[in-house]
């Protein structure tokens, strides 16, 4: 117990702010899902041919691909593809790109493609009549998605997207690879400095438990009030 | 980028026999946790869920790190007859990804054992088929067809999850395309190539399965 007290001589304040950081990541990724998500899932949906395939490339391919590949490729491809970027514009020093942002992107761009299936399966569960009811009644295009499509997909995808931010929380675990300092990188720290791995990767493990617990109990909440009415 | 193909596919090899021998163990512990998570008995049944619990509830990086690093640290462990096992870094993967998919099969299969007609086991009772008769020949066979397509992908999310290996220093697929990308500084064309192999082969399983499912698929 003595190793996680707060302050120098323990742990407890390190962990406690990768903690934060692991959250932080997590909302990060989940907030850049959810933009690739509203812009594939259209695509998906969509009767042109060469949009819906674009869109299926998209899941199909993150979807297959292990997520420590997409994070190394971003990580290690990105500082190349920034300096190369930047040489175009006469500037030739090394760019390092912060770690947060390559591990929030990476984690992004899969959690996206998931979101984008969970999105695409709530839509093609709303009664196509409501789509034919607004056509008739006039209402513009954005506006049917505004006020008629997008409430509704969301109150629809709340369970799905629950899974999909379990997922996104645990593959934040594999930024750690990268250097970002979470929950993940700081118990090898301190493992590495006491020599007690067993200890800080089963606290790592509680960590993590604790999370999707009170993220579960969060989402049920959402969940009960969303559907009020239902 | 053909020069590179020989070293990632001697990976791959890796990747697959990592793949196989923790669907082997996960698909048996699996099933041993599925029908303790049936029992009627609280404690047997509180045991298998925390299992299930603690194994979704994780990344697979802590597992992995925990059986690795943190098993070597158990005094009597590294005295004892495990340490052959558990200092090579291939089997602590195997352990891990056993017990990681394992956890998720449980699931899998205990949704199925839970969804079988109750009408199904009733008949039977009725004609006098003892329990373990109906449980081999009646509940097992529908368990697993009826789980075929999510067991499907969760083949699919392990063999995702073998990358980690690279991580305990084990030349897998992705070890040999991080080591490219170190000896060779392109990135896009180690990882890309990669990425190319573990999609043929998530395509090959995604058939695999889609044919297993056409020919044993459960017709409700």
């Amino acid at each position: 117990m003595e190793l996680l007290s707060f302050g120098d001589t323990g742990w407890g304040d390190e962990l406690f702010f990768a903690t934060l950081m692991t959250i932080a990541v997590s909302i990060a990724a989940m907030a850049i899902g959810f933009i690739f998500a509203l812009i594939f899932t259209p695509l998906k949906l969509s009767k042109n041919k060469t949009l819906n395939i674009i869109g299926n490339c998209y899941t199909t391919i993150i979807r297959g691909v292990p997520e420590l590949l997409v994070i190394y490729l971003l990580f290690f491809g990105g500082t190349g593809a920034a300096m190369y970027v930047a040489s175009i514009f006469g500037y030739d020093g090394y760019i390092e790109i912060n770690a947060f942002i390559t591990g929030a992107l990476a984690i992004g761009i899969i959690s996206g493609a998931y979101s984008t299936e969970v999105f695409r399966g709530a839509i093609l569960s709303i009664d196509k009549g409501q789509f034919e009811a607004s056509k008739v009644l006039g209402i513009k295009k954005y506006i049917q998605f505004y006020k008629i499509i997008l409430p509704q997909m969301l109150r629809l995808s709340i369970p799905n997207l629950s899974n999909v931010w379990q997922i996104t929380l645990k593959d934040t675990s594999l930024i750690s690879v990268t250097g970002l300092v979470e929950i993940m990188r700081q118990s090898y720290i301190a493992a590495g400095s006491t020599r007690d791995p067993l200890f800080f990767y089963s606290v790592a493990a509680v960590l993590y438990l604790m999370l999707t617990f009170l993220s579960m109990k969060l989402i049920n909440k959402l969940e009960i009030k969303y559907s009020k009415g239902y | 980028m053909i020069s590179i193909f020989p070293s990632l596919l001697s990976g791959a090899v890796i990747t697959l026999q990592l793949l196989v021998s923790s669907m082997f163990f996960g698909l048996i512990i699996g099933l041993i946790f599925a029908i303790l998570r049936i029992n009627k008995n609280p404690i047997i049944n509180k045991f298998a869920y925390g299992y299930s619990y603690f194994f979704r509830g994780t990344p697979l990086l802590v597992q992995l790190y925990l059986i690795y690093y943190g098993l070597a640290n158990i005094e009597f462990l590294r005295n004892s007859f495990f340490w052959v096992i558990i200092k090579e870094p291939y089997w602590c993967a195997i352990i891990a990804f056993s017990l990681n998919t394992g956890a998720y099969t449980s699931e899998i299969l205990r949704s199925a054992f839970q969804t079988i007609k109750k009408g199904y086991i009733e008949a039977a009772q009725s004609l006098g088929v003892t329990k373990k008769i109906t449980f081999y020949r009646i509940q097992l066979p529908i368990a697993i067809k009826q789980s075929l397509p999510a067991y499907g992908n969760e083949i699919i999310l392990m063999l995702k999850g073998t990358s980690l290996a690279s991580v305990i220093t084990i030349m897998d697929l992705m070890g040999e395309a991080r080591k490219v990308n170190v000896l060779t500084f392109k990135p896009f064309e180690a990882f890309i190539t990669a990425g190319i192999i573990y999609l043929f082969i998530t395509f090959i399983i995604h058939n695999i399965i889609k044919y297993l499912e056409k020919k044993y698929g459960f017709q409700t």
